[in-house]
């Protein structure tokens, strides 16, 4: 009946892991009992889990994000507490040997797929069909589907805290490591159904951005090259990871059933090869990194040119290069294992490959450069992580270069060398462009802007913590220190190890100042409230909109002259026009969908049965998510009407909104620049310069 | 990382003390000379770009912040002669390191010999938590010891009787990875004598973080003569062998003689026919 599950599975095998799990427990019954007592089950189901709309979905996979950022965190900074304590043979320090590996492996695991890409997915979610001009996504359904996949994938990571073990393979998790004969547990399997769950969700994703951007752009955006370039970067990246996460889940998909059912795809014996496996993992993985990083160059992209008031510079290079990423992304994969005993021909075709890569990079960066040159910088938080981005990210890329010269690999792969090279290109590439992002569209969706001060306070710890943290990394490496060490022998390592260790400590008040920056900003959020909808003196179509925006978007779907439509209008002083009460037209929205959600509760019960080998729930899952995705085919209602009166009274009432603050009859907030469609607030700049001069 | 901490990172690497544990940016033979050649010539290369870069970057900043007032040209977003700048000049250094890679990735290829004349035929064989080094033409074997008589050609063969591993000896050379079933090949050569050390980096179970193993280098004599003692510890036989595959991780060194004719390739065998090719019973 419950196949492996035995009582051996409870997490009381330790003192660490028996408190993890004890905190996952009280935090599971404190938010049901908190949604009880509130009387939010009904809200938390009918206004957000079974919510269809893109701006809601992208907010809960940025929620997921958050959360799941927080565990990662404190198990970097139990591992950097190890090996700052970790001088010596055997059993120092606070942590096992064994815990350590569920720890590494877990935090890399976390990080990428229940970190970063809920992260970026829900960013892209959120801002890409704004700024298209768009009512949703193209599939609002399987929309929700792919975000409840993927939180059904974080929930396995979560599970294995509490019910048996994550693996002890990485987050790459080679076989023959994490095959059966030398891993017969549940570990390994947790990971594998964990990743596929993700990666379901991610092609279903990137199906679904590409689509939207092809088929949902409003009037004027045939003309591609008018797109703001957060859009191309959507479209790439979705394209890559449609093209990519099959890789992934045939992989693991075939891992488990070598694991499970004896086949032998990766043993090491009976014509099977594991050397097969890295080959399709890293196929995936190196397009993976690019997955990452475009959607937060786009962030960049738009918060330079935002907040250097400017177009931006080479926004024809900047698509070409991010175009030419996007396909060179899967030239380059063999550099992943280098040392595993190719050809000196091969080796050098795939350096040289990799190193093309920096030139697009490369022209970027220059991009973004030339941007702020000649502008007028306003640094607001948003602004701050890009230039933090451009000043660091750039090591990153030197030592990309380096450990793409495949002798000097040799040196350092599988090093701290490496894990302080791909951390500089996550931290500061993608994961402050996500933190800037959603500093920047914050206001958009919750109609206040976050707290200045403790965003500040936040960017300058996590700044100065990732250089403390990721240096002494980098020259450890070169040293000879492995990755994945929780002891070592050489007690010279120490003081780099204790200030990598202190580096962690800056990161987490990083992380603390972000707490308290929400908790401040909801509290003060009548001082911070966006009341025009343009928070930033932004350019381009989201910042139309009200903040947050009507679950319709937009009443009328504005049409586009032109790029940086917006800016341009305010610039023109035909920002707010009077609406045209017969442009406006009855429309269709999708109605919600409970089938979503319980997709993903299915699919979670399917996983963890696979994993347990609890064979009837597999099948009962299995056939419950079948029937109802036939149930919902067969569904005629899948839409709900919004009358043409209510987008215009809803579109009247902003523009009220916005002449009353223009007046300075409401708001206390920032002082109004644009309004009424007479005074756009660059020209009323302009002016006022010329008085000046 | 701003250019003032480079230089203060680089000036602590080769503070004094720090010598030994220094691991590549010590070398002690020509690979590993070569290697770190190739670090600081790249570095070199990329500065062209990088420091433009940080230049930019911090004048910028500085100059056209909104209160400073400088020249604000909000329409300025293309100009060729720019943009040509700044696609040819990193694609040039991209063509310069490019062309290092192609050359020195073929002169240093780990299955090319180092130096000229007789190799010393080692044959390493990863276990559960140690190194198994097989010299056989020496008649001999040890493990966690890494005996290398200084100036002769080494070439290792790698296999593992476990899970991947990978083994280097940051002073002498990069890695090749080891795996069961197949045979990978690094050559090394150490310059003068001296006690090194070397280890697996690639994650292998509990006892991974103690997998490090001594590499003593010494003279061709002196060398003579550790093997000579090396040849009357107690014979590798099969049981031996089996006892040690099994047997608990050890990071002990332990010397052997005799080890049985044609042990690695058995080993390696083994994952070929797993019916038959079984050299240790499970029990």
């Amino acid at each position: 009946m419950l196949g492996r599950l035995s009582w051996d599975a409870s997490p009381f095998y330790g003192v660490i892991p028996a408190i993890a799990a004890s905190v996952v427990i009280l935090a599971a019954i404190a938010t049901i009992v908190l949604l009880t007592v509130t009387r939010r089950w009904r809200w938390l189901w009918s206004e957000w889990l079974t919510s269809l709309d893109h701006k809601k979905i992208g907010i809960m996979y940025v929620v997921l994000a958050e959360i799941m950022l927080a565990r990662a965190f404190i198990e970097a900074a139990l591992m950097r507490t190890q090996q700052a304590l970790g001088a010596g043979a055997g059993d120092v320090g606070p942590v096992g040997a064994e815990h350590f590996a569920q720890l590494f492996s877990t935090h890399g695991t976390i990080m990428i797929f229940f970190v970063l890409m809920p992260f970026m997915t829900g960013l892209i979610n959120f801002a890409m069909p704004l700024q298209i001009g768009a009512r949703d996504m193209t599939f609002p359904w399987m929309n929700s589907i792919a975000l409840m996949l993927t939180i059904g994938g974080a929930g396995l990571v979560m599970a294995s805290l509490v019910i048996g073990k994550f693996s002890t393979g990485g987050w790459t998790g080679y076989p023959n490591f994490t095959g059966a004969a030398v891993n017969p547990g549940v570990g390994p399997d947790y990971w594998i159904w964990a990743l596929t769950l993700g990666g379901a969700g991610s092609t279903l994703s990137g199906i679904n951005i590409v689509a939207t951007i092809w088929k949902e752009r409003t009037t004027g955006l045939d003309h591609l090259m008018w797109m703001p370039l957060f859009c191309w970067t959507s479209l790439c990246t979705a394209l890559l990871m449609i093209f990519a996460f099959p890789a992934l889940t045939v992989a693991t998909v075939m891992l488990w059933l070598d694991r499970t059912f004896g086949f032998h795809f990766f043993t090491q014996a009976d014509g099977g090869n594991m050397m097969q496996y890295v080959n399709l993992f890293w196929m995936w993985g190196h397009p993976e990194v690019y997955i990452l990083i475009l959607p937060a160059f786009g962030v960049y992209s738009e918060v330079i040119g935002t907040f250097s008031s400017k177009k931006l510079f080479g926004y024809t290079s900047l698509v070409w290069a991010t175009m030419a990423i996007a396909v060179l992304s899967f030239t380059v994969w063999l550099h992943h294992f280098f040392t595993m005993g190719a050809s000196a021909n091969v080796n050098a075709v795939f350096g040289i490959a990799t190193m093309v890569i920096a030139v697009p990079t490369g022209v970027k960066v220059y991009d973004w450069l030339l941007t702020m040159r000649h502008g007028r910088l306003r640094f607001d938080v948003p602004m701050l992580y890009a230039v933090g981005f451009i000043v660091t990210f750039v090591v990153g890329g030197v030592t990309g270069v380096l450990m793409a010269i495949p002798p000097f690999d040799y040196v350092v792969h599988n090093s701290t060398f490496l894990v302080a090279h791909f951390h500089n290109m996550v931290i500061p590439g993608s994961l402050f462009g996500m933190m800037a992002g959603a500093t920047f569209w914050f206001p958009k969706a919750f109609g206040f802007r976050l707290d200045e001060t403790w965003g500040r306070r936040g960017f300058w710890f996590w700044i100065s913590g990732f250089y403390l943290a990721f240096m002494p990394l980098y020259v450890l490496g070169l040293f000879g220190m492995s990755r994945r060490m929780a002891t070592y022998l050489h007690p010279e390592w120490q003081p780099w190890l204790i200030a990598a260790w202190a580096g962690a400590g800056l990161v987490g008040c990083g992380l603390i100042c972000q707490a308290i920056m929400l908790y401040v900003s909801i509290r003060d959020r009548e001082r911070l409230r966006d009341i025009t909808g343009d928070a930033w003196d932004g350019r381009t179509l989201e910042w139309l909109a009200p903040s947050p925006p009507p679950e319709w978007n937009f009443g009328v779907r504005p049409v586009v002259t032109g790029r940086d439509e917006f800016g341009e209008r305010k610039l023109n002083d035909e920002a707010y026009p009077v609406p045209d009460r017969t442009a406006y037209r009855d429309i269709e929205i999708p109605a919600n969908a409970a089938t979503a959600p319980l997709i993903g509760i299915f699919a979670f019960l399917f996983a963890f049965a696979a994993i347990w080998w609890m064979w009837w729930l597999v099948w009962i899952s299995a056939g419950a998510i079948v029937l109802l995705v036939l149930w919902r085919s067969m569904r005629f209602s899948l839409h709900r009407q919004i009358p043409a009166e209510t987008l215009y009274q809803a579109d009247m009432a902003h523009r009220r909104t916005i002449l009353a603050h223009a007046d300075g009859d409401i708001g206390s907030g920032a002082p109004m620049r644009h309004a009424r469609g007479t005074e756009g607030y660059l020209a009323r700049e302009r002016r006022e310069r010329e008085d000046r001069a | 990382m701003p250019p003032r901490c480079t230089v203060a990172a680089l000036a602590a690497i080769w503070l004094p003390g720090l010598a030994e544990a220094a691991g590549a940016l010590s070398p002690n033979g020509p690979v590993a000379e070569a290697q770190l050649g190739i670090l600081l010539t790249a570095l070199g290369l990329m500065a062209i770009v990088v420091l433009p870069v940080w230049l930019l970057a911090a004048f910028v900043v500085l100059r056209y912040r909104s209160t400073a007032g400088q020249t604000y040209r909000p329409e300025e977003d293309f100009d060729l002669k720019t943009d040509l700048v700044i696609w040819a000049v990193p694609a040039l250094i991209v063509i310069a390191i490019g062309t290092i890679v192609w050359t020195r990735t073929h002169q240093l290829d780990p299955y090319a010999q180092v130096a000229p004349g007789d190799s010393l035929r080692i044959q390493a064989v990863a276990l559960d938590w140690k190194w198994l080094f097989i010299y056989p033409d020496l008649g001999i074997a040890t493990v966690n010891e890494l005996a290398l008589p200084a100036g002769t050609n080494a070439e290792i063969a790698l296999t593992s009787d476990t899970v991947i591993n990978s083994l280097i000896v940051p002073g002498l050379a990069g890695q090749i990875m080891a795996m069961a079933g197949m045979r990978t090949e690094l050559n090394v050569v150490a310059e003068a004598p001296a006690l090194m050390w070397g280890r697996n980096t690639q994650y292998s179970g509990e006892g991974f973080a103690d997998q490090e193993f001594r590499v003593p280098v010494t003279s061709l004599e002196d060398f003579a003569a550790w093997a000579e003692t090396a040849r009357r510890a107690r014979p590798l036989d099969r049981a031996a062998y089996c006892l040690l595959a099994t047997e608990e991780a050890t990071s002990e060194p332990r010397r052997y003689s005799a080890p049985e004719d044609g042990l690695f390739k058995a080993i390696m065998m083994q994952y070929m026919d797993q019916d038959r090719g079984r050299l240790c019973s499970d029990d």
